[in-house]
Order: C-alpha cells, then structure tokens, then sequence
C-alpha cells in the first residue's frame, strides 16, 4: 500500500505514538482489502458507546489522550455517534453507576483528543450533510449508507478504531465505496408498492438488505410512486444496513447517482411488495400482546419525529415506559418549541444524545423488567432479539396506543 | 484437505471448529458476557464461541464488532481464530485492533467443507493462507 510522505512520517513515528498506530491500523486493514493507497477524509465519525468499548476500550483512549496534544490530537473535523449514556436520565432508566462512570471518562478522553461530541446518528440531518464526492470515515451504518445514496459521498463502513485513525491521520485505505467500481449497482429491485409509515420503510429496507445480504452489493430501488423524505430514507436505510450489512442504495430518480448505477443491461429486476413486508412484520409477533416498554430510537428523531409524536401525545398518558431518543442538536429545539413539554407531559421520556440499543440494552431489560418491546423502528428490531428481548415492529400510532393501554391493539 | 483464501491477518492457531451457515455480528448475535451466542434466530444459539475457530458466511450487522472484538480479547472470552467466506471492513478493522486471527475468501463454501468439531489449523502466516482439516 502506497502511504505517501505524510503518513510515512507518522508511521516512522515522527509525529507521535498515536498517530503512528493509526496508520499501522489503517495499513492492516487497508492490506486486507486491497487498497492501493491512502485518501484524505474531510470528516471522521466516531462510533464508541462504552458497552462496546468496556474498560479496555475506554483505557486505550485514555492512553492517547495522556499523550502530548500535538501527538493526538485529530486533524480533521471528528465527531461522535451515540453514546450510552444520557446523564440526566441514567438514574430514571436504572442504569448503573460504573456505567455513567465509563461513559464520562471515554467522553473526557475523546475532548482531550479534540474530538466534537455530537453523540449524534442523524449528523447528515442536524450538523452537516456531506457532498456529492466528498470522501468521509463515517463511523454508523445508518450515517454511512445514508449519505452514499442519498448525497454521494463517499465512505466505507468505519469502525470505531478505524474512524480514530481517520481522525488522527487525516486518512483512510481507498477501498470499498471510495471506488467507483464498487458504486455500482448489483440488484435491481422493483417495488411493486410504496411505503406510507415509517416502520414500513424500516421493514422494506429489512427486506431489500436481507436480498442484498453482503456489504458489497448494492441495491438498485426502481418504482417508487413518489418522491421519499429524509426520515422515511433514514428508516430504509439504516434497517437495509442493519439486515443486510448494505452500505449503499440507489433509487432511480432520486439519488444522485442512479443514472449510471449500470454499466451495461440490468439484472432483471426482483418484484418486492406489501406482502414482502408483512412477512417481516409477522416474524416479530409471537412474543404476546402485552408490553414492558415502548422505544423510538435507531435512528435518533429528527425534529419533524419529535413533533409526530408531540401531537400524537397530547392530552393522552401512557401506563408503561415510553422513551424517545433524540439528538443533542434537535432537542434544544425540541425543548424551545415546547415539543419536549408536550411528550412528557404524557409521562414519556424523552432522552439525548444516546440510542437504546447502545445504552447497555441487556442490563436495561434486567433492571427494569422489560421483555417485550414495542418501536417503530425496523433497525431497533433486528438488533434487539440478541439482547433477550421480544421486539415487535409496529407503526407509531400503534406504539403508542401500546404505551397508553399496556397492549398491542 | 487444505483449503486456500484470499486473505488473512493474525497468528497461525489450531482449535475445534464451530461452524455455521449463518453471518457474525458481534453485537447482533453474543452474549458477551457468558461467552455463548444469544440471538435465537442464529444457528449457533446457546453454544459457547470461546476458543473454537469460528466458521460462517459472512460479516454482518454494524460497526460495535470493530471495538467489542478487542473487549472480549482482553476478557479472553474470544473465538480463537475468525473464518468467513465473506468479510466486511468492520470485521477487518476489529480483528486489526484485537490482534486476533481472521481469514476469508475460498473458492468454496467454506461453511459446508468444513465440518462442525472438526479440529483445523488457520494458518495465517502462510502465503497464500491456508485451512486446513487435522482432524
């Protein structure tokens, strides 16, 4: 793998032990996928809530945040996906003090670092969506397979190690979906029907990644009858990476590089329609009609979300748990505007900067007695049958009928 | 019978191989904590992953694997070696920060040449790198 100067320098070890492992790191991983070379990334996302970094995790960031600024500090604009943690709620969910502990010490370490705390998965919504062509180190799959399709930037799957790395070089490996070549389109879907609700396009996005499967096909979507929003993609999206490892989409007419997702004649198109969906929707119906709790997270709201909800809650109280999960960028917002007041007022929770499932999920089911889980989100769903709950996918109606009666209609 | 792949990193290990049809999701599929695999759509669900070469499709779910891999290392709660026919880069990348040994890419099924408790060698120092079947 070619390095180039810069990063030759940091590999000989002249400018720091941190940024010396990260090209070693990226030098790894790069070798393993065939990158030829190095590209400058404009912005880095760094993915690293506490249950997945653990002690060992969190020490390793302390190490390079002890070490002499100009030796660790990032050098391009770095920022974070959510954490585990919202500390003025942590007591209310019953989540534990060494969690909080480990959360504020990995928060400290990554400021030591220069890194932005944004705790943010909808950055491409709320703190600055990316160009068409900009190479970036996105550190979520949602992030990632978001702003490939919908705004043509370009970025791989990063990890958080790997988005570090990025952070503290400047770089990452030129492999993957910073390549032309791997942009293309390998399966061409034709929707026979178009999604209204949110957790449909969760749930059709499920089905297309499990069509998909692998993180180096790329679905082709042709036949929507209209134009999707942001939130409804944000759900598609981030449930087709969550089920089928995707990391990119093209939909004709909408994205911007659909025209020529095709070098030659396309595949023939596989038919997916409503009833696609609702086998996916019945997969998660066997867990019983009463819930523990109810969750909109994975993605965090967007501001439009928050106000869905706000008007749905008035003048109603729900009898079990309800959190939403929202981004520190779009609750200040949301507190402003009364949204906030309005949710709560029903008894909801409404929380910042973290999501459900990166906020130790497992321990949460156990503390609370919660099982069965009612979300609208596909993604949300998927993750959460390995941490022992019973997810059912539901609209947000629907949710929150659960949440106000203890059952699902 | 020794199979060849495309790629790997690590050390070379022998270890009795748990073997699957299914993808790997360190955070989709674990339960970390007791060592087992604790997604009950997984073929492998309630089975035990510490110490045994690992053997499945392909790389899936999202980025946690790339931190949880070293988490579990310095637990010692690991497989011993990782074995895909498909990797994606966030199993690369945590296999990089773990130092953990890890190979892909045979021009066969690797999942159904392999048996289930088959012992096997990952040698992944070898060029190209091998799998092979001791027993």
């Amino acid at each position: 793998m070619r390095l180039g100067g810069e990063a030759e320098a940091m590999r000989r070890g002249a400018m720091g032990e941190a940024r010396q492992w990260a090209v070693e790191h990226q030098i790894r991983v790069g070798t393993y996928l065939g990158a030829r070379d190095l590209v400058p990334v404009q912005q880095a996302h760094i993915m690293a809530d506490t249950e997945s970094l653990g002690e060992t995790g969190v020490a390793f960031l302390e190490r390079f945040a002890a070490m002499p600024p100009a030796h660790s500090r990032v050098r391009i604009p770095t920022i974070t996906d959510p954490r585990g943690i919202d500390f003025s709620a942590a007591a209310r969910l019953k989540q534990q003090d060494w969690m909080v502990a480990l959360e504020r010490r990995t928060s400290d370490a990554f400021e030591a670092l220069g890194v932005l705390m944004t705790n943010t998965c909808i950055n491409y919504q709320t703190i600055m969506p990316p160009l068409r062509g900009e190479h970036m180190a996105y550190g979520d799959t949602g992030v990632t397979i978001y702003c490939n399709s919908v705004h043509g930037a370009r970025s791989n799957f990063e990890g958080g190690p790997s988005a570090l790395a990025a952070g503290l070089t400047g770089f990452t490996p030129r492999y993957g979906y910073h390549l032309d070549a791997h942009r293309r389109g390998s399966l061409l879907i034709q929707p026979t029907w178009t999604p209204t609700a949110l957790h449909e396009w969760g749930a059709l996005g499920g089905v297309i990644g499990r069509l998909a499967g692998d993180y180096w096909r790329v679905p082709v979507i042709a036949g929507f009858d209209r134009v999707p929003g942001s939130d409804e993609l944000k759900h598609f999206g981030a449930a087709m990476a969550s089920f089928g490892g995707v990391a990119m989409f093209h939909i004709e007419g909408v994205t911007p590089e659909a025209a020529d997702a095709f070098d030659g004649v396309p595949p023939p198109p596989l038919k997916v329609g409503r009833d696609a969906v609702a086998a996916l929707l019945a997969e998660y119906t066997a867990g019983g009609d009463a819930v523990d709790v109810v969750v909109f997270s994975a993605p965090q709201l967007s501001l439009l979300e928050m106000q869905m909800l706000a008007n749905r809650l008035d003048d109603r109280r729900v009898v079990v748990p309800l959190l939403a999960v929202t981004s520190p960028q779009v609750k200040p917002d949301a507190d402003r505007m009364g949204l906030t007041a309005r949710i709560e007022a029903s008894g909801a929770m409404v929380l910042s900067g973290m999501c459900f499932y990166q906020s130790y999920a497992r321990e949460l089911a156990e503390a609370n007695g919660w099982k069965r889980l009612a979300t609208n989100s596909a993604k949300l769903t998927n993750i959460l049958g390995g941490y022992g709950y019973a997810p059912v996918l539901l609209s947000m109606d629907q949710c929150l009928d659960a949440a106000c009666s203890g059952r699902i209609a | 019978m020794i199979y060849v792949a495309t790629a790997a990193m690590g050390r070379t290990v022998r270890g009795q191989a748990l073997v699957a049809t299914d993808g790997f999701s360190a955070r989709y599929d674990l339960d970390r904590i007791a060592g087992v695999f604790s997604r009950p759509q997984h073929a492998l669900f309630g089975r035990s992953y510490v110490g045994r070469v690992l053997i499945l499709d392909r790389a899936k779910g999202g980025v946690a694997t790339a931190w949880m891999l070293h988490e579990m290392a310095s637990r010692g709660i690991v497989p011993a070696a990782l074995v895909f026919n498909t990797v994606n880069p966030i199993m690369v990348q945590g296999a990089a920060l773990a130092n953990a040994t890890m190979m892909s890419g045979f021009d066969v099924d690797i999942t159904r040449a392999i048996p289930d408790g088959a012992t096997v060698e990952v040698d992944a120092e070898a060029t190209p790198p091998v799998l092979r079947i001791l027993r």
